[in-house]
């Protein structure tokens, strides 16, 4: 377990949404994406306003926009669904060059684009500034069973331990020849995983007799208080207030326009 | 595929999100039956194994690559209930920190992926080891067919999700048709790895493998399990 602690989602900066307690951030990007996921998806410039306030996050935060755009590649599979939604649709349709597209699909692809960026983004950021072991303990704050928090703390630590026998294992395949070509070689992959599982299984086991022998005793020691002042908890309702507000003007929207 | 924000309206991931806490609440009183005093360590250590077999990418056909789900071989290595949580806590932390599956989503992701695959993959595994004879040869076998129904029982369970509270309307039936026939192939690959994967734990440490407890005489299988596995 040599690699560093420090997980590699983290962008290290010394800035005002970096030092927010965690729960403050996780209930603001929870709040944040519910008032987008609410919002009507005909009103298109309340999605702007919404960029908008994350790209100001992103500036307070002192995050490069080069790494938030890098990360977005994951959306990819979503946006190739959302690319069909407007040819299999029903309801009105309309000619765009040459091609008969559904309205509501158009409508459709739009909103699951704009809702899945925006809490794409916004979960980005959550990663970007809060490390993955405070973040934990946000959670755990938040009022989630122990056992949930803890399963995802022995993830977190045996992750880069798993990734690494994962390469390991990788480097003495090709090594040996082997390139996956086709379902054929799922097999071989497979056995991978059997032995990775084992691997994986064994050394939890060791890792937990170590641990007992320590005197864990079912829940780990708290080393670092993360408490959160009156004000901290302000500071990160802006995000989400201001989207709530955005949201509630949009709904207002559709209602004087009926 | 994670289901991100704004796939499904805001009442029936409300909804599904009951259904998950609902779903997760039972799987952590059961969980700490299935590996008493060690879940939280061996829980975690299998989530983390999840989170790792879920980068392996397979190829599937014609340039385009599926990965493992995991459900169903979770279920299957460390019982239904602590496949539930691992599956589960898999998916909040990809929504949380991989933006992986939109946080709206949650509960519907884990309503499809932790707790359907998990019953319906554990379940038919179950009746499978029922059907067939009791050897420890049995258990790929069965393994084989629980994940494969677990799949496309996830695409069933997802589409009936998005006919109550989808936000496009787009023809129900074909969609049915169009995502269980997609998943049927993708659980050929599920069910491939998972059976291959069970059967190389089950041939070391059979007595780490939940799905196999009861079965474990490996003494007088030496020898015939290789040819049945095949």
């Amino acid at each position: 377990m040599g690699a560093g602690h420090a997980h590699a989602l983290y962008v290290r900066r010394d800035s005002v949404v970096h030092r927010l307690p965690p729960h403050c951030k996780i209930v603001a990007t929870v709040g944040f994406v519910l008032a987008v996921a609410i919002t009507p998806r005909h009103e298109v410039w309340a999605f702007a306003a919404y960029a908008l306030l994350l790209a100001g996050v992103t500036v307070v935060a002192r995050i490069p926009f080069g790494t938030v755009l890098r990360r977005m590649v994951i959306e990819i599979p979503f946006v190739a669904f959302a690319f069909f939604l407007p040819f299999v649709a029903r309801g009105e349709r309309v000619e765009v060059l040459g091609l008969a597209l559904s309205v509501d699909g158009l409508w459709g692809a739009f909103g699951i684009l704009a809702k899945g960026t925006l809490g794409v983004v916004a979960s980005i950021l959550l990663a970007a500034t809060t490390e993955p072991r405070t973040l934990l303990l946000g959670v755990e704050r938040l009022g989630l069973p122990p056992l949930l928090t803890q399963i995802a703390t022995f993830m977190f630590r045996y992750l880069d331990v798993v990734a690494d026998e994962l390469r390991r294992m990788r480097i003495a395949r090709a090594a040996r020849g082997f390139e996956a070509r086709d379902l054929r070689d799922a097999k071989v992959l497979a056995r991978s995983l059997g032995a990775l599982f084992l691997r994986c299984f064994e050394r939890g086991e060791r890792v937990h007799l170590a641990m007992l022998s320590r005197g864990y005793d079912g829940a780990m020691p708290v080393l670092a208080e993360v408490g959160a002042s009156r004000r901290q908890w302000a500071l990160s309702a802006a995000l989400p207030a201001a989207a709530g507000l955005v949201a509630a003007a949009a709904w207002m929207a559709v209602w004087t326009l009926r | 595929m994670h289901v991100p924000d704004g796939f499904i309206n805001a009442p029936v991931s409300v909804a599904t999100g009951v259904v998950a806490a609902t779903g997760v609440a039972v799987a952590l009183r059961g969980a700490r039956r299935e590996l008493d005093d060690a879940t939280a360590p061996l829980a975690g250590v299998t989530a983390a194994f999840v989170f790792g077999a879920q980068m392996l990418n397979f190829p599937v056909a014609a340039g385009t690559s599926g990965h493992l789900l995991g459900g169903a071989l979770a279920a299957i290595l460390v019982g239904p209930y602590t496949g539930v949580l691992v599956v589960s806590v898999v998916l909040a932390v990809q929504a949380l920190l991989f933006a992986d599956g939109g946080l709206t989503a949650l509960g519907t992701n884990i309503t499809i992926m932790a707790i359907v695959t998990a019953i319906i993959g554990y379940g038919v595994f179950k009746a499978g080891l029922a059907i067939l004879p009791k050897k420890r040869s049995s258990v790929p076998v069965a393994a084989f067919a629980g994940a494969f129904l677990s799949v496309p029982a996830s695409a069933i369970s997802f589409t009936a999700i998005y006919a109550i509270g989808g936000t496009t309307d787009i023809p129900l039936g074909e969609m049915l048709l169009a995502m269980t026939g997609v998943h049927l192939l993708i659980g050929v690959g599920e069910a491939l790895i998972t059976a291959v994967t069970v059967s190389s734990a089950v041939a070391v440490r059979p007595d780490l493998v939940y799905g196999a407890r009861g079965l474990v005489k490996p003494l007088l299988i030496n020898g015939t399990a290789e040819e049945a596995t095949a």
